[in-house]
């Protein structure tokens, strides 16, 4: 991991204090609310459905166990509301209803405290912290080097990137020095704090994008250049593929590649490129229209020539000044070094086979977690082990104190004191050695965080909702909850294979309803809550081919078929499936023609089904 | 940074050469001879686009004159207006003056070059 400075932890602390005047300002009437937003925004501090939430940020997913635990003091401490605040919450929540299943089960809102939750975006939410505590809870933060610096607003957001960056077999190069890089150019950016909109970065190293580059406003892949020719992992000068222009939102875009190969110590000089030019042409008329992905397809090429010219004019009249030194990318690399750990493997492979042939029900779950939560490892003696944050009773991503203080402990025990939050809003121990797999396993067992379900239907994303979020249309945590409840058989899950069900809120897409292979999107609609559900999306990986959003499966439907629709579609997929064929490879050999007719016959009310295959066949 | 309440006195000096330059316009179109002030319009704090065009004037056009921050200029933007190469900030009306200077001397150091300290932290570091 990145090792502050002395300048690092300085700048945290200030940033600190800073927000703790801006508070008390806005506090004593000070500075008036509309001041106030975007300067609590730009410190992680929305204001939502219940109360204040408040985002860390992660830098690409990274975390000690020091900063575990505070994160889990937070929870237990401060993501505590008043009795007044969770009483009108949960009169609230009850007015919305339950979802009724089939089995005559109803589903509704927990509203649980003293929880953290992960993101797709790898930072860290707590949905209950009073405001009037906020400014204590960043101080909290900086005593771990930790802030929620650009978690919101209009400006640079979090970097995001690979969760295996570093240790992926697959990896050109490690991206973690740019990420950590770039990251610092980022913060505090003069120029770029009030952008036309939110601006997000992903970057990877690896030729399977674990980070859905093509859906950022920025995507970035490392690639090696030899010879002219874009040969990626051959030796060659490093640099980075930039593609410009993704995002998901109302209008879901693919971002564009506007340069196949950039130096590698140029990036942040391109980057101003970028920026400053969206930071010119970008709409501020219209929120919807205002990120870069509407800039670059409106422009096209035009958009590309103008950050060509001004990248050249960086270069040429202002010197270069921002290009990577060799020293500073020598000093940044130096802090991601790998541990020095390595194991005996005969003793690994004894011990693992020794536990095969133990018990019959351990054999087949140690076998199954194996297969689905161990990752294999640049270093062949360790392994990238993914603690699984989705259990019934859990929203996806939620983690109490208790189980945030056992990962702590679990990181310091089994992987050089360091732990990763993933796209998909769980755990990864990064470092763990291959002959502590089995005590790993009975560990993580023992905190139910070993659920075999890593890639599976019930690893779903979800966002938080119409149960937190003052945005959201309709509920997202009961929907999940919903389905998980239908599909707790572990046979079934490993049947069904690897699928990814993405579940948003509202269309400002935060639970990635666009990438999912089923995605299923909140609206609202005569005040109640419906959802659209698509068939086909994908974040851009190589089980999931190129990046794109999925296809809506006719008009929405209802809480209470959303898991009967997620049913039948996965029934016709079993009907339809070739021998060892995944649901995605199915749903585009025969198209979602069958799968849109099975969903439509789940719809409760005869005359809208009939609508729906009436308007479906008419569409055909 | 020279700091200027709402409601004092205009500093214009008579004869002074001022150029108002609204926050679409190019900065690098418009003839800068003779200008002796540029002044940059925020029709709305969260309107960032003056930050740009103070940039452009003063790292990349080389602008020595004044460059000012008018419109909605508000005391917890006035650091990265000074960095972005504003040399003095007209407040609006309910602004505080102290709450100014406070914000303007909180950082010691950024990490990334701007218009005023070209290099970034890294380099000076070094």
């Amino acid at each position: 991991m990145y090792q502050y400075t002395e300048f690092d932890r300085q700048f945290v602390r200030t940033r600190a204090a800073q927000y703790r005047d801006q508070l008390e300002r806005f506090l004593s009437g000070q500075l008036d609310a509309d001041a106030f937003k975007p300067l609590r925004l730009q410190n992680g501090w929305y204001i939502q459905r219940h109360a204040p939430m408040l985002r860390v940020a992660v830098p690409y997913g990274e975390l000690s166990a020091a900063q575990v635990r505070v994160l889990a003091r937070i929870a237990r401490e401060y993501d505590q509301p008043s009795h007044e605040v969770f009483q009108g919450a949960v009169a609230a929540q009850n007015r919305l209803g339950d979802i009724q299943l089939r089995d005559g089960r109803a589903i509704g809102s927990r509203l649980p405290t003293g929880y953290a939750h992960f993101t797709t975006r790898q930072n860290v939410q707590y949905n209950w912290i009073p405001l009037d505590k906020s400014a204590d809870v960043m101080e909290l933060l900086a005593s771990v080097g930790m802030h929620g610096i650009q978690t919101s607003g209009n400006c640079i957001r979090n970097i995001t990137s690979d969760e295996l960056a570093g240790i992926a077999v697959d990896e050109v190069a490690d991206p973690r020095p740019f990420a950590e890089i770039l990251r610092q150019w980022s913060t505090l950016h003069p120029e770029f704090a009030f952008l036309p909109r939110k601006f997000k970065v992903a970057i990877t190293g690896a030729r399977e994008d674990r980070a859905a580059i093509g859906w950022h406003d920025v995507g970035l892949q490392l690639v090696r250049n030899e010879g002219g020719q874009f040969a990626n992992g051959a030796e060659g000068a490093l640099g980075f593929k930039v593609l410009v222009g993704g995002g998901m939102g109302r209008t879901p875009v693919i971002g564009t590649t506007i340069r196949e190969f950039l130096p590698c110590d140029q990036i942040l000089n391109y980057l101003e490129a970028v920026v400053r030019v969206y930071n010119r042409w970008g709409r501020r008329d219209n929120a919807y229209k205002a990120r870069i992905k509407i800039l670059v397809k409106a422009e096209g090429q035009r958009y590309i020539d103008e950050v060509e010219e001004e990248y050249r004019q960086i270069l040429e009249v202002d010197g270069a000044p921002h290009t990577i030194t060799a020293a500073e990318f020598e000093r940044v690399s130096a802090s991601f070094v790998p541990p020095a750990l390595n194991c005996d493997r005969k003793t690994a492979d004894a011990k693992i086979a020794q536990i095969l042939r133990a018990a019959a029900e351990d054999d087949i779950e140690f076998g199954r977690w194996l297969q689905r939560n161990v990752a294999p490892h640049k270093n062949p003696d360790l392994r990238a082990v993914t603690l699984s944050f989705k259990r019934l009773g859990q929203a996806p991503g939620d983690a109490t104190a208790d189980q945030l203080d056992a990962v702590a402990e679990l990181a310091e025990r089994f992987s050089a004191g360091e732990v990763r939050v993933t796209h998909s809003q769980n755990l990864v121990l990064p470092w763990v050695r291959c002959d502590q797999l089995p005590e790993l396993w009975r560990e993580a067992r023992r905190l139910g965080l070993a659920r075999p379900n890593i890639g599976l239907l019930t690893d779903m994303i979800a966002c938080p909702g119409g149960d937190f979020c003052d945005l959201a249309n309709a509920r997202s945590i009961t929907v999940a909850e919903a389905i998980h409840q239908r599909y707790q058989d572990l046979d079934e899950l490993h049947d069904l294979g690897e699928i990814d069900l993405h579940i948003s809120g509202c269309m400002n897409s935060c639970g990635h309803h666009h990438s999912g292979h089923i995605g299923i999107l909140g609206v609202d609609k005569d005040g109640r809550e419906w959802y659209q559900v698509t068939l086909g999306g994908s974040d851009g990986s190589a089980l999931s081919g190129p990046a794109g959003p999925g296809k809506v499966v006719g008009p929405s439907f209802s809480s209470s078929e959303v898991p009967e629709a997620v049913e039948a579609i996965l029934e016709t997929y079993r009907v339809l499936r070739n021998p060892n064929e995944p649901f995605i490879e199915t749903l585009r050999r025969v198209g979602a023609e069958p799968f849109k007719q099975a969903a439509h016959q789940v719809r409760h009310d005869l005359e809208r089904r009939a609508e729906a295959v009436a308007e479906h066949a008419h569409q055909a | 940074m020279k700091l200027i309440a709402a409601n004092a006195e205009p500093t214009a000096t008579k004869g002074q050469n001022v150029l108002e330059l609204a926050n679409d316009a190019d900065p690098r179109q418009v003839s800068l001879a003779g200008i002796e002030r540029i002044e940059l319009q925020f029709p709305k704090f969260t309107d960032g686009r003056a930050f740009s065009q103070a940039f452009l004037l003063r790292r990349r056009l080389g602008f020595n004159g004044d460059i000012r921050a008018t419109g909605d200029v508000l005391v917890d933007q006035l650091p990265q207006m000074a960095r972005s190469g504003f040399s003095s900030a007209v407040l609006r009306a309910d602004q505080d003056l102290a709450v100014a200077e406070r914000q303007l001397a909180r950082y010691p150091a950024y990490y990334q070059g701007d218009a005023v300290q070209a290099k970034p932290h890294f380099q000076k570091a070094a």
